[in-house]
């Protein structure tokens, strides 16, 4: 009897003497096993990328939790309690600001060497150390080159040429606060030519839109199937569509900047460990290369890779020309983020007939103007488009911090008291805009009536 | 002492069952988030600025107006669709009618999005046709121009509810109803206008009024044309971009939950003190001719003149799909499988997902469709008209509202075992996509269970039987067809469900198949393998739909002998 106890005793010790080291090494493997990421890019971008890191690291399986920006920023705060993702990689730098203010990332050291502390005039990495710089993006033009032909327009070279008659109807473009990279776009602008003479460039050429996208992606959607002609895109969109083979091209013009696209780990993140190995990859000379797969078309932050780009492809390491015009503000751009995204919409998207309207008016008579001279219509028309081009606010209370209160809803303590509310200030807006934009038509009208 | 009447009890529990269930999944989320329409938003405290405001915003009183009148001219312009294809096939003797059918309802199962794709390709102002147009007329037609477009895609995509209920109900009218009026001297218009469209009626009415709702409240068919003045898009624009905690997207939630109630309620009150029982099922549906030559042309063009139409979504997403490049052309460059194998190496989980998900949806739907039709229309329960309009009232309520109220509801509450939140757990993607349907299932319960007599109930109760043995031996085997309807109905729209799924899909495995489209629909490179997925899904969605069609037709004919039968078990037992 003892002896057979004694004996099942002895296999069970030793049964468990075996199973400690596997079943403590089992936690410690599903850690390490999966990696989730969340991601605004699309999958021809996230599955080249995974594909290429689990070939290097067998062990690890990622996820991608695909999210447009904005979403994907809800979805962390929203599940910040009961953390499951990983990481976060995205474009926009402000969107990872959101997060950091928000307490959902955690610091890396890149272990990683050979990547430069700018590119153009844009530091790569957050000087706190929560993101990473992984790419460069530039906002340009792109084209669909078939359009341009039948409708023989010319190619533009900047973004003021976008705002001239031919182009009427014919250019696209999303809103900032439907995309973080269209809210880059504006943004650079803005800080480029002056809040005034910023806004009034954006008026004058979203007077030529035939749309405003509800997606970022709805714009090279459109120029490559040709519902447009023409749209401001962010660089790897137009190099990516155009080396998909559609009859498509990219420009950057003189006014752009380059701004990292990012990654960062997840405050709380399941698998820390993995979400380092992945930066890593990323940043690594091999990481860097899969970015100039043709369906990615994304401008690595390695230098040295750039030697193995193809013809053609932009250098903003060589080509001092692309993104070093306008410093980025980002500070700046923080402040009044919710307020230019509240203009632009209230202003452009949702008055889009109106000032269509406005605009073309404008055109007509200056169509009719030009080569005559006549002082009070040319008056009637200077009048008109500074009616459109008006902005309801100045840059230093778009800045200011008490304003942007308004439109910020998260309150960080329950007595921080607001005045004002958002509906309430883009009524007063609408209200001024629309009025503006018709006297401005009525103008234009009576000043081609002159002629 | 009316409680221990026997067969109280089990609609009593069935009703708290149900109750709990839509309180819980329906009630509490759209409750927290009506909640915050009444905040203010920067003291907490309950009012109605919110409100105010809203009245007071000339942006949001342009979204109403347009709101109305595109889900208006769409029930008109999806009538003009269903009306002819209903009638023909239910009224004449036709090859392949079960066919037309089938053709008629595909357009239901391709998301909505993908279908403004494929029709801007060929309706777009640079699209096909207007190529065409221009090439040879040198015209061009505005059909996708501002809520044109929004019209056109959403009656085309919505018309098979009002075909799907329509049909139903001519293939339920007592003949004995037409023969007397024909006896009685009425014919052709007379007889249709007089007998045969008020006897169709409810049918009409549920799905109309069903039109008018999911147009009312669509957001990815204006969001992808880029409409954004109009009701949805506008609660949507706020909620995602400018926030979670801004209240006009709330606002906007609940007046358009208000409003579409209202709506419910109209053709309810339209409905009501109408009895349109029949009694007699074997044999019913109207009488079947044969046409003359003449006519049969005449039909024949109408019909497939309003396919090439309905269908034209899927010409263009099948062209997209074996399409190297199309741009700026009738046609595109080349022509290539590739996009179907590249679709199929990477999206075999999505099928798999959306089989799943649909078809566990559409069965939860059915079983409580039945169930809340049986109690609201059979049982003189307390307040089982509350379950009616709790049920219907999620066809009031955006996707979108429902995934943000899961993902602050259940985000807190961990599942046992599985050891994860709620609101990132598969299932919730299912409860979500079958409080979404329910509505569809229910009206169609409804429909088939007012189209059976209380008589037989009765006699059968006279003849000894119980509730139970009533309800699952004459009831449900006679309402089979309106059952089938609403499954087919909750199957095939589940499965291209994206707004509130996009919220709440936590990780790329648990995508179903609109997911992994939409994915695919934003890269340059993706729009064709997207196409391609597309496609399987229209396919795999148009096989189950022509099968439990034929399953329809097979128990229809089957019906006289199982009456009998089931009239007679109820006598015995």
């Amino acid at each position: 009897m003892f002896h057979i106890i004694h004996r099942r005793a002895l296999i069970a010790a030793m049964a468990a003497a075996a199973f400690v080291p596997f079943t403590a090494s089992v936690p410690v493997q599903a850690m390490d096993g999966k990696l989730v990421i969340v991601t605004s890019y699309p999958p021809d971008t996230t599955n080249i990328v995974k594909k290429a890191f689990e070939a290097k690291h067998p062990g690890i399986k990622v996820e991608m939790l695909k999210k447009k920006t904005t979403a994907g920023i809800k979805y962390l705060q929203a599940t910040s309690g009961n953390n499951t993702s990983d990481m976060f990689w995205a474009s926009a730098p402000d969107a990872f600001e959101v997060l950091k203010d928000d307490g959902l990332l955690q610091k890396y050291q890149v272990k990683v060497t050979g990547i430069p502390e700018k590119i153009g005039a844009f530091p790569i990495n957050d000087p706190d150390g929560y993101y990473k710089g992984f790419a460069a993006s530039g906002y340009g033009i792109m084209w669909n080159t078939r359009y341009l032909k039948a409708k023989k327009l010319p190619v533009p070279k900047t973004w003021g040429d976008l705002a001239k008659p031919v182009y009427h109807g014919h250019v696209g473009m999303s809103a900032p606060s439907r995309s973080g990279t269209t809210h880059l776009t504006v943004e650079t602008l803005l800080q480029g030519e002056g809040w005034e003479k910023g806004w009034a460039k954006w008026k004058q050429i979203a007077g030529n839109f035939k749309t405003v996208t509800e997606r970022s992606f709805g714009v090279p959607d459109g120029v490559n199937s040709g519902q447009f002609g023409l749209g401001v895109v962010i660089d790897f969109f137009g190099l990516s569509s155009k080396a998909s083979g559609f009859p498509v091209d990219f420009l950057y013009p003189p006014v752009t900047t380059l701004v990292p696209a990012n990654i960062a780990i997840v405050k709380n993140a399941p698998h820390v460990k993995a979400a380092g190995t992945f930066i890593e990859f990323l940043l690594s000379p091999q990481g860097q290369e899969v970015l100039l797969d043709p369906k990615i078309r994304r401008l690595p932050v390695n230098p040295a890779t750039y030697a193995k780009a193809p013809k053609g492809f932009p250098n903003p390491f060589k080509d001092k020309s692309i993104g070093s015009a306008v410093k980025f503000d980002l500070q700046l751009s923080k402040n009044r983020y919710n307020v230019v995204n509240s203009l632009f919409d209230v202003m452009i998207t949702y008055r889009l007939k109106d000032l269509r309207a406005a605009t073309k008016a404008i055109q007509t008579a200056e169509a009719k103007l030009s080569g005559k001279s006549n002082s009070a219509a040319q008056k009637l028309i200077d009048d008109a488009r500074a009616l459109v081009t008006k902005v309801p606010i100045t840059a230093a209370q778009a800045g200011e911090k008490g304003f942007n209160g308004i439109f910020k809803k998260k309150r960080k303590k329950a007595t921080t008291k607001v005045t004002g509310r958002q509906a309430e200030v883009e009524q007063k807006w609408d209200t001024e805009i629309k009025a503006n934009y018709a006297k401005a038509k009525e103008l234009a009208e009576k000043a081609a009536s002159m002629l | 002492m009316n409680f221990f009447v026997r067969g109280q009890w089990g609609p009593k529990t069935v009703g708290l069952f149900l109750a709990l269930f839509l309180f819980v999944f329906l009630i509490l989320p759209v409750g927290k988030v009506i909640y915050v329409a009444f905040q203010d938003p920067n003291t907490g405290a309950l009012t109605l600025i919110n409100f105010i405001d809203f009245f007071n915003t000339s942006l949001f009183r342009e979204s109403f107006v347009n709101s109305f009148y595109v889900a208006s001219m769409s029930v008109v312009l999806a009538s003009a669709f269903a009306l002819p294809l209903a009638y023909f096939t239910t009224r004449f003797n036709f090859g392949g009618a079960a066919i037309i059918q089938t053709l008629g309802i595909i357009p239901l199962i391709m998301p909505p999005f993908v279908g403004a794709v494929a029709m801007l390709l060929l309706f777009g102002e640079n699209g096909s046709v207007n190529l065409l147009l221009g090439e040879w007329f040198d015209i061009n037609i505005p059909f996708m121009e501002g809520l044109n477009g929004v019209i056109l895609v959403e009656s085309i995509h919505y018309f098979p509810f009002i075909l799907i209920n329509l049909s139903a109900a001519l293939n339920n009218i007592d003949r004995a109803m037409e023969e007397s009026a024909q006896n009685l001297g009425a014919s052709g218009m007379r007889l249709f206008r007089r007998i045969v469209f008020p006897l169709a009626m409810p049918g009409y009415v549920a799905g109309a009024s069903l039109v008018f709702l999911k147009v009312f409240d669509d957001l990815g068919t204006p969001l992808l044309l880029n409409i954004n003045n109009m009701l949805a898009p506008q609660a949507y624009l706020r909620i995602t971009s400018i926030g979670i905690s801004d209240p006009m997207g709330y606002v906007i939630s609940v007046i358009l939950i208000a409003f579409s109630l209202l709506a419910l309620w109209t053709s309810f009150l339209a409905l009501r003190g109408k009895d349109y029982a029949t009694v007699q099922k074997g044999g019913g549906g109207l009488m079947k001719r044969d046409l003359r030559p003449v006519e049969k042309v005449g039909c024949y063009a109408v019909i497939i003149f309003i396919l090439l139409l309905v269908l034209a979504p899927h010409f263009g997403l099948a062209i997209l799909s074996l399409g190297t490049v199309w741009s700026y052309a009738v046609l595109p460059d080349a022509f290539t499988l590739d996009h179907y194998s590249s679709a199929l190496s990477t999206s075999t989980q999505f099928i798999t997902n959306t089989l799943l998900y649909a078809g566990l949806a559409a069965t939860i739907d059915v079983v409580l469709g039945t169930a809340i039709a049986y109690l609201v229309w059979r049982t003189k329960l307390i307040g089982r008209q509350w379950l009616d309009y709790a049920a219907m009232g999620a066809v009031a309520i955006p996707g979108v509202v429902i995934g943000i109220g899961y993902l602050r509801t259940f985000s807190e509450f961990n599942v046992p075992i599985i050891d994860k939140p709620l609101s990132s757990w598969w299932v919730i993607i299912v409860i979500a996509i079958a409080i979404r349907r329910l509505p569809y299932a229910l009206r169609a319960c409804v429909a088939a269970l007012q189209q059976v007599s209380i008589m037989l109930e009765e006699a059968a109760e006279n003849l000894g039987a119980n509730k139970r043995r009533t309800v699952s031996r004459i009831v449900v085997p006679l309402m089979s067809g309106g059952l089938v309807a609403g499954f087919v109905i909750s199957f095939a729209t589940a499965s291209v469900e994206l707004s509130a799924t996009i919220m709440l899909v936590s990780q790329e495995s648990d995508s179903p198949l609109a997911f992994g489209i939409y994915e695919f629909m934003q890269s340059a490179s993706g729009r064709g393998p997207g196409a391609a997925l597309g496609i399987i899904a229209v396919l795999i969605v148009g096989f189950a739909t022509y099968v439990s069609h034929r399953f329809i037709k097979y128990k229809e004919t089957g019906y006289a002998p199982d009456m009998a039968a089931a009239a007679k078990t109820g006598a015995r037992g």
